[in-house]
This record gives structure tokens, C-alpha cells and sequence, in this order.
């Protein structure tokens, strides 16, 4: 390939030659990437998007793929072979994830896929991966209601994020009033749908409950921070739990600092603020509101220290920070590897069954273990932001010895799924039904 | 006699060995050595404690809790005190230490822990030589309700001569006794009246979050004082919406001029504005992190760098869109929609690229910041300032287009492109400067944005459907009707926000506007005589 582009070069450019360069260059490029794959080598897709308005946060996970792969294969790849990365760039565009899923899978021959951030990309992919048969590490937390047999949910589901920070804030600040706000689309408003019926269940009424919904990168919140505001000068204790999506983060914190709401007063815990949404803030005003994950980079413990320096070593930034889903690709890469070292085999069938019960020491001191419902499970912390942009564990006293809690693919305050049950070990089902003793029709 | 030798040889022997503190713990002691246990609960009592053991060293040990300048070694039992220049001392003691040991780790804080922090600092400084502090340290009492800070509120009362401290005072001591259970019936009544006054938000939920065991007469007043409180609120928060409305009409408006020129002037629809407004942000990120770097003291004065920086460098990539790409497309509006819509994709990876994916910092000038209060309201300096800009930058483009030859020049092109060629005006060139302008105005924007929304690639994108909508909205080819439009939309927008949702605001917003076109197709000032046809 790369001849026929030198010697379309060389030539005079007449239209048609530039077309056929150019054509070239693609192919030559698509050449490039297959020319490297030896047969000792097992490759493995990387599936985030690097441009587009998801690039803010996928770009970092495509790296520190990168870098656990480069990792792996220093210690001599799995099973005597090396590991190979194929990275694509599905730019934001929810179709496209499908497309380059499938290109992956059927061009690529990639064993394991780790990639989507934003649900409805995973919803995207997910046909691709059953009609194909591999496997997809999906490492963000969700709104759950979903357990599929080809996919691998490392990040956090609503039991194992939204439910403890509520409990937190019922707990440690004896909040009675609660704002549930979000962007709109799906992950926020199924997970408010569960903090709302959860709410409920602990005798919250529906007067002291305020849901909101803004658009993707709402950037005028002065209207929205002054009525939580009012809504919170009823004399109860008001809090908000924040669903609010990447982008719009940072003007609805400015926003809280210009209208003095402080978290003494008024705390916000956010499911979807990280080290990285920090990074473009200046976060003096914000010190002590909340987020809750299931890592933070400020927990000391020996592994995640040990990461953090390879992480600057690898990206060559000594100040690049760390953050939650990166944590889940930690974890959900070294099960893969362990798996296909159970299995003794790349099949991603024999693999699919091989991850259940495969248990991996996480970077906060505790052990995740997968568990039959693709879940995984993961210590909860709760965080106040600090002046320097990190978080500051506040909840467990100890992080630890954080309890680890299992991911519930169907959470128990939903009437239409809490009689739901996913094991793909016993049941070899995603979502029995355990009053009418069926698998739910959907794949099997 | 035997007493007070017993307490000399106490003193000597504490003296002698200031390390030993166990052995004599006094209540500050205890206090303070209750930090080394490290929990949050434990933290709190301390706080608690000290605040009411009258040792003047409690104020500076609370201050420094608060700033994170207190560290605990709970093994050694030990806590430390780093003073704001760097000196580290023993709390419990006040001896110097040389280097803080490795053990001892920084005490944390929860919100629980920061309450009781101001409530503490509040009851310690309300004696404060400094009117702005006790003013401070009264609002914390206000919040706190501590009751043994009382006393000295009453005493502070009877010699308080600065006006507002007096107030905050008062106020601090009628939220004391309307939750103190002993209060007498009359002080009560007496309370509500004053925090009836103060009229804000706080003294609604204090009023309203009143416990139920009053007598009848003090829960009348309580509610009656309620309902005038919402009253007056609720009139407020109409000019708190106009407020808004004007502060995002003010966004739309400067997000929309340099559209209105290049959009509404010249008829080139520029899907590439945005990016503009994005390259104008980047602008003002690039001068603050050099002046960061180089002269820190020029902070506050970064934007005024960055404004004519910005509308050059937006201004020339504008010449040059024009030149090598919207010249070929005059007249085929489809082709040009296509070109600079992909011209915006190229923009912004090329953005990604130089400056990654992430956002990017930029500050507030310290003049930007905060807010200030008028009646019930607050309004905030940052926005303040974005709505002054956009009316002067308004200002200086009308005066341009009125007074300057080249104004005139464009005036000429855009009304009668023939004629104003055939009376020796080189159009093209007027075509190139006139996208040049609307390019560098937007770039402008972008410098004004920055304060309030997020620096990334996506910037432009957010106000590029905004931007379209205010110029056909007011008009194509009126500047007048791009401004009366942007402020139209931003206070509809308000008022409907907190009836309808943000989202459902937004709909309803596109909805009104598609029926108004339909009404009059040309916008609010639809532009009359031959300059129609041409």
C-alpha cells in the first residue's frame, strides 16, 4: 500500500491521482494497523470516543487502556502472548459506536472490547456484541436495569453510588428536603426515579422532593440555583443530588459560588463530578460539597499510589489526574486477563463464563469480585471537594476497610424491576422473574 | 495557703516539662488533645469545648481547623499547630516544633464539622475590634442558635454604635430566643417582629422551620409574618426574573452580534460563528495563563488584554475563511452551510488537538467576581459587567457602521452591491472586512463567555442555534432587532423557565418563535424598500 501511495506522489497531481493518494493514504492507514497484527499477538479494542463532546472524558480512558495494556505485556502479555491495542474513534456519534463495534470485532478479530461512556452508546453496541458473540467492559457508573451476557458492567449501579450517598446525607447532615436535579436523558432520570421511590420508602413526602431537568450543556443556572435556594429556606435541611451530566457542571458550581450557597447550608452531591471535572474549576467556593464514587485518587493505599505514578509516567503529565471509571478499567482489564488465564483460552465464550466469582484486588484496598450478574463489587465513598481540586474522603471513617457492596442489575425500589433477577451462572438469564419463575423474554 | 502552693508547684512542674500535658489537663487541654483521636465526632466536641474555655489560643486552634493548619498524630496523641507562615507548634502547649513528624496527618472536616467550626468562631469573634467581623460573627450566630452565646450578644447589644453590626446583632439574638424553649412569650413576639424585618430567605426558613410547641399567640404572629415574608418575596423574584432575562438576553445578544453581521448584513449563513466565539475563548485562556506565568500581577487586567487580542486573531482566521472559502460560495446558501458547518468540525478538532479535549481554567478578574445585594436580590458582579460589555460593544459596532467610511462602505455593498461597485467601492475587499468584523466581534464574545461557561471545544456549539435564533428572530439585517430580539428571548425565557422546567422552557421558546415567523416572516424590524430585493 504504502508503494502505490509514492508512486501516486511522484507523479504530477492530476485530480484523479489525488484521489486515488487519498484512497491510498485510507487504506494505507487501515493497512498499517492490520500489518502490525502478528499471529502471537492478541488484540484488543478500545472503543471511546476521542473527538467529539464525549472526548473530554473518554479521551482518558482510551490512555490508561493504553497504558494497563502496555502494563501487561511488560510482564509478558496472557497466556505467552502479547497483547495488541486497536483503538478507534467513534467521535461521540452513537451509531458510529455500533459501526466501529462491529468493525472491532469482525475486521480487528479483537478478543475483548473496553470501551462507551454515555449509556445510550452502550445501547448502541449492545445488539453488535450479542449478534457477534464478545464481550464488552463497560466502565462508567449507570442507571442499571440492564444485565446482558456480553457485556461486563465495572462502573457503579445505582445501589452501589445513588442509594449510599442518600443514606449519607439522611445519616451525617439529617437532610429532609431533597432536589434532584439532572440533565435529561436516561441515566438521570432513572436514577432519580429510584432516589425517588427510595425517598418515599423512607418517608420523605412528595412536597419536600424537586425534581429538575436541564438540557446537555445548560450554561444559565441562575433561574434553577435560585429556586433551590428558595426551595431550601423552608427551615428543613435541603440537599441536592446532582445528576447533571460532564460540560454544564462547571457554570451550575460557578453558579453556586456567585449565589453564596454554601455546602454548610445547602450540600450538593454529584454522581458525575470527578478529579477530571474538577480540573477546569476553581473549586475554593465548591469546598465541601459532595460526590460520591466508588475510587477517589486521594485514598493512600499503597496500589493506588503505585497507579498514580505510573499513570504520570506513562502520560509524561506529573499532574494528569486519576479518576473512577479509569479505576473500573483497572479492575475490569486484570479480571479479563485472569479469566483468560482460568479459561486458558481467548474464546470469548469460555471467557464470558470464566469472569463470574474471578475476584481482583481493587485500588482502595478492598477485593472486587465479579459476580453473576456481569456486576462487580465496589467500596463507596463519599467525597467533599477540597481547595486543591481533590476529594477528601469523608464517609467511611476508614476507606480502607470500606464495605464492599454487591451491583444490584435491578434495583429493588422500581415496581417493574425489583422482582427481577439477573445470574448468568445458575440461571443463564439476565432478568428472571422471580414471581413468575420465567426469564423475561428478552436474550437469553 | 496549701492550695494556692500546690497549684505554684503545678505551674513550676508544667513549666519545666510543657511537654507532659496529661499529667495536668485543664479543660483547654483536654480540648485540644481531643483532636488526636481523629474522627469527625471527636473533632466536633473538641471544637465545642474549646469555644467555651476562654483561652485566647482557642480562636487561632478553631481558625486554623478551619483552614486546614491543624494536624493530629493519634498515636503520639499529639496535635499541631502550623501557623499561616508555615511555623509548626505544639497546639496543646504553644512550644515550637521543628518539623512536622511524618505521623501526623492534616485534620479533616465534614460540613457537620465546618458548622460547628463557624458556629465556634462566631461566638469567639462576636467581641471583635473589627465592625465587619462581628457583623460576620453575628450572621453565624444567627445560623447557629448557640444560646450560650447570649450574654455576650446582649452585652455586645448595649454597646454596639455601628448600624449594621447593631442589626446582625439583634437579628443573631431574636433567632436565639424565638428557638430557646425558656424564652418568655413577649421576647418571642418581640423576635419575630425583628427577623419579620430582616424579610430574607433565612428568616423565612427560620420562621417557618419554628418548632411546634409555642404558645398560640407567637405561632399567629410566626405564620402572619410568613405570608408577608412570601409576599414580599414573590414580588421580588419577578424583578429577580427580569434581572435574569436581561442577564441572558445580554449573553444571547453578544453571542448573536457578530451573526447579525455576518449573518444578518451579509447573508452568508456561518455555521462556523460559534467556533469563532470558541477561538476568542481560547484567546483569553492563552493571555491569562501567560500573564499567570509571567506577570501574576496583571491578573486583573488580563481581559482587557485578551478583548482587542481576541477580536484581531478571530477577526484574521475570519478574512481568511472569506478569502479562500465564502467568496466562492456568495449566492449558494446551501453550499455555504455545508462548508462552514464542516469548517466548524475542522475548528474545533483542531482545538481538541492544540489544547485537549478537557476544559481549560479561566478566572474571574477579582472585579468580576461575587455579588452584591439590592432588596431581596442578588445580583452578580460577573454578569453585571458581561451586560455593560455587550451594550458598549452595540455602542462602538452602531457608531462604526453610522460614522466610519467603512461602515459606510458596507452599508453601500449590502444595500446595492452593483452600484456601490460601479461608485468605485472594491467590494470584494468590503465583502472580506465585513466578515472580518462580524468574525472578530464574535471572537469578543468569546472573551466575555469564557467567564461564564466552560472553555472547551464545545464552547460555540451551545450558542450557535441560540445565536441564529435571535437574528431571525429580530430580523435579518437589523442590528436594532438582533437587540431587542436577544432581550425579548432571554426575559421570555426566564419567566417561563421556573413555570415550565428548563427543558420544556426552551420548547416552548422555538414553538413561539416558529408561530411568529410564520406571522411575520422577516423578523421583529423587517427591513423595507429596495435593499428587500437585492
Amino acid at each position: 500500500m504504502t508503494n502505490e501511495l509514492t508512486h501516486a506522489m511522484a507523479k504530477p497531481m492530476s485530480r484523479r491521482s489525488w484521489l486515488a493518494a487519498t484512497a491510498g493514504l485510507v487504506l494505507g492507514l487501515t493497512a498499517f494497523t492490520n500489518a502490525k497484527a502478528a499471529d502471537d499477538t492478541i488484540k484488543i479494542g478500545i472503543l471511546h470516543s476521542l473527538s467529539g463532546t464525549m472526548a473530554i472524558s473518554e479521551t482518558t480512558l482510551k490512555d490508561v487502556m493504553l497504558m494497563l495494556i502496555d502494563e501487561q505485556n511488560k510482564k509478558g502479555g496472557v497466556l505467552g502472548k502479547k497483547l495488541e491495542a486497536v483503538v478507534v474513534d467513534p467521535a461521540s456519534n452513537w451509531p458510529l459506536f455500533a459501526e466501529k463495534a462491529r468493525e472491532l470485532i469482525t475486521k480487528d478479530k479483537v478478543s475483548v472490547v473496553f470501551g462507551c461512556w454515555t449509556s445510550v452508546s452502550r445501547k448502541s453496541v449492545l445488539p453488535v456484541f450479542k449478534e457477534l458473540d464478545s464481550i464488552l467492559f463497560y466502565p462508567v457508573q449507570y442507571e442499571g436495569e440492564e444485565s446482558e451476557r456480553n457485556v461486563f458492567y465495572t462502573g457503579a449501579a445505582p445501589n452501589q453510588q445513588a442509594i449510599p450517598a442518600v443514606d449519607y446525607l439522611m445519616k451525617e447532615e439529617k437532610v429532609k428536603r431533597w432536589v434532584l436535579a439532572g440533565t435529561d436523558y436516561v441515566y438521570p432520570r432513572t436514577t432519580n426515579k429510584i432516589l425517588e421511590a427510595y425517598l418515599k420508602s423512607k418517608g420523605v413526602a412528595q412536597d419536600d422532593i424537586m425534581i429538575n431537568y436541564t438540557p446537555f450543556g445548560h450554561s444559565d443556572w441562575q433561574t434553577i440555583v435560585a429556586d433551590i435556594k428558595k426551595f431550601g429556606s423552608t427551615g428543613k435541611k435541603t440537599a441536592v443530588v446532582s445528576t447533571i451530566n460532564g460540560d454544564a457542571n462547571v457554570p451550575f458550581y460557578k453558579e453556586l459560588g456567585n449565589q453564596g450557597i454554601k455546602a454548610t447550608d445547602i450540600p450538593v452531591v454529584a454522581f458525575s463530578v470527578g478529579e477530571e471535572e474538577l480540573a477546569g474549576l476553581d473549586t475554593k467556593p465548591l469546598v465541601g460539597h459532595l460526590a460520591a464514587w466508588n475510587y477517589f485518587e486521594s485514598i493512600k493505599t499503597p496500589a493506588n499510589t503505585a497507579f498514580i505514578k505510573e499513570w504520570h509516567a506513562f502520560t509524561k503529565k506529573p499532574n494528569r489526574t486519576t479518576n473512577d471509571p479509569m479505576e473500573a478499567h483497572y479492575v475490569g482489564f486484570n479480571m479479563w486477563v485472569k479469566a483468560v488465564e482460568k479459561a486458558k483460552s481467548f474464546d470469548p465464550d469460555k471467557v464470558i463464563d470464566a469472569l463470574p466469582g474471578i475476584k481482583q484486588a481493587n485500588l482502595t484496598g478492598g477485593v472486587s469480585e465479579m459476580l453473576p450478574n456481569h456486576h462487580i463489587t465496589k467500596p463507596v465513598f463519599i467525597g467533599e471537594i477540597q481547595a486543591d481540586g481533590q476529594f477528601n474522603v469523608v464517609s467511611p471513617d476508614d476507606p480502607k476497610k470500606a464495605k464492599l457492596v454487591p451491583g444490584d442489575a435491578w434495583s429493588d425500589y422500581l415496581p417493574g424491576s425489583k422482582d427481577l433477577e439477573a445470574d448468568w451462572v445458575k440461571l443463564k438469564c439476565g432478568n428472571y422473574n422471580t414471581v413468575t419463575k420465567k426469564c423475561g423474554g428478552q436474550s437469553s | 495557703m496549701r492550695r494556692l502552693h500546690v497549684f505554684r508547684t503545678l505551674l513550676a512542674l508544667a513549666l519545666i516539662s510543657a511537654v507532659a500535658v496529661p499529667a495536668f489537663a485543664g479543660p483547654f487541654e483536654d480540648a485540644v488533645a481531643q483532636f488526636s483521636e481523629g474522627s469527625f465526632a471527636d473533632s466536633e466536641e473538641a471544637v465545642g469545648k474549646l469555644a467555651v474555655t476562654a483561652n485566647p489560643m482557642a480562636f487561632t486552634i478553631i481558625s486554623a481547623l478551619q483552614d486546614g493548619r491543624l494536624y493530629a498524630d493519634s498515636d503520639a496523641k499529639k496535635v499541631y499547630l502550623k501557623s499561616t507562615d508555615g511555623k509548626v507548634t505544639d497546639a496543646v502547649t504553644g512550644a515550637a516544633v521543628g518539623d512536622l513528624p511524618d505521623s501526623a496527618s492534616k485534620l479533616r472536616l465534614n460540613n457537620k464539622l465546618r458548622r460547628a467550626v463557624d458556629a465556634a468562631l462566631g461566638s469567639l469573634t462576636l467581641l471583635s475590634p473589627d465592625a465587619a467581623k462581628r457583623v460576620q460573627a453575628a450572621q453565624a450566630v444567627f445560623k447557629s442558635r448557640d444560646v450560650a452565646a447570649l450574654p455576650i450578644i446582649d452585652g455586645a447589644l448595649k454597646k454596639e454604635t455601628n448600624p449594621a453590626a447593631k442589626k446582625a446583632f439583634a437579628e443573631a439574638r431574636a433567632a436565639i430566643l424565638l428557638f430557646s424553649p425558656d424564652a418568655a412569650e413577649s421576647d418571642k413576639l418581640d423576635a419575630i417582629a425583628t427577623i419579620r424585618a430582616k424579610g430574607d430567605q433565612e428568616a423565612l426558613a427560620l420562621l417557618s422551620g419554628l418548632p411546634g410547641n409555642q404558645p398560640a399567640s407567637v405561632t399567629r404572629v410566626a405564620a402572619s409574618a410568613v405570608t408577608s415574608i412570601q409576599n414580599n418575596l414573590a414580588l421580588w423574584s419577578a424583578v429577580q426574573n427580569a434581572w435574569y432575562g436581561l442577564s441572558l438576553g445580554s449573553v444571547l445578544l453578544l453571542a448573536a452580534i457578530g451573526l447579525a453581521i455576518t449573518f444578518g448584513v451579509m447573508g452568508v449563513i456561518n455555521m462556523a460563528h460559534g467556533e469563532m466565539v470558541m477561538i476568542g475563548a481560547y484567546v483569553t485562556f492563552v493571555v491569562q495563563d501567560v500573564i499567570r506565568t509571567r506577570y501574576p500581577g496583571l491578573f486583573d487586567y488580563s481581559l482587557l488584554f485578551a478583548v482587542p487580542l481576541a477580536f484581531v486573531i478571530a477577526g484574521t482566521i475570519g478574512v481568511l475563511i472569506e478569502r479562500t472559502i465564502i467568496r466562492f460560495l456568495y449566492g449558494r446558501p446551501l453550499e455555504t452551510l455545508l462548508a462552514t458547518w464542516g469548517l466548524s468540525l475542522v475548528l474545533q478538532q483542531a482545538v481538541r488537538t492544540i489544547f485537549g479535549p478537557n476544559n481549560r481554567e479561566v478566572g474571574n478578574p477579582s472585579w468580576m467576581s461575587g455579588a452584591f445585594e439590592i432588596g431581596q436580590i442578588s445580583i452578580t458582579n460577573n454578569r453585571l459587567w458581561i451586560l455593560c460589555f455587550t451594550l458598549a460593544v452595540f455602542a462602538i459596532l452602531l457608531a462604526m457602521l453610522r460614522y466610519t467610511s467603512l461602515g459606510l462602505e458596507m452599508r453601500a455593498v449590502t444595500q446595492n452591491r452593483r452600484m456601490a461597485a460601479s461608485m468605485g467601492i472594491a467590494t470584494s475587499r468590503v465583502d472580506a472586512l465585513t466578515f472580518g468584523l462580524g468574525s472578530g466581534i464574535a471572537g469578543i464574545a468569546g472573551v466575555a463567555l469564557s467567564q461564564i461557561d466552560n472553555v472547551s471545544p464545545n464552547l460555540g456549539q451551545s450558542y450557535i442555534i441560540d445565536s441564529f435564533m435571535v437574528v431571525v428572530f429580530g430580523g435579518v439585517g437589523n442590528l436594532w432587532g438582533t437587540l431587542v430580539g436577544a432581550f425579548t428571548l432571554g426575559i421570555a425565557n426566564k419567566f417561563l423557565e421556573p413555570v415550565a422546567g428548563a427543558v420544556l422552557g426552551k420548547i416552548a421558546i422555538l414553538v413561539l418563535i416558529i408561530l411568529f415567523i410564520q406571522k411575520r416572516p422577516r423578523g421583529l424590524f423587517a427591513l423595507k424598500g429596495r435593499a428587500v430585493e437585492a
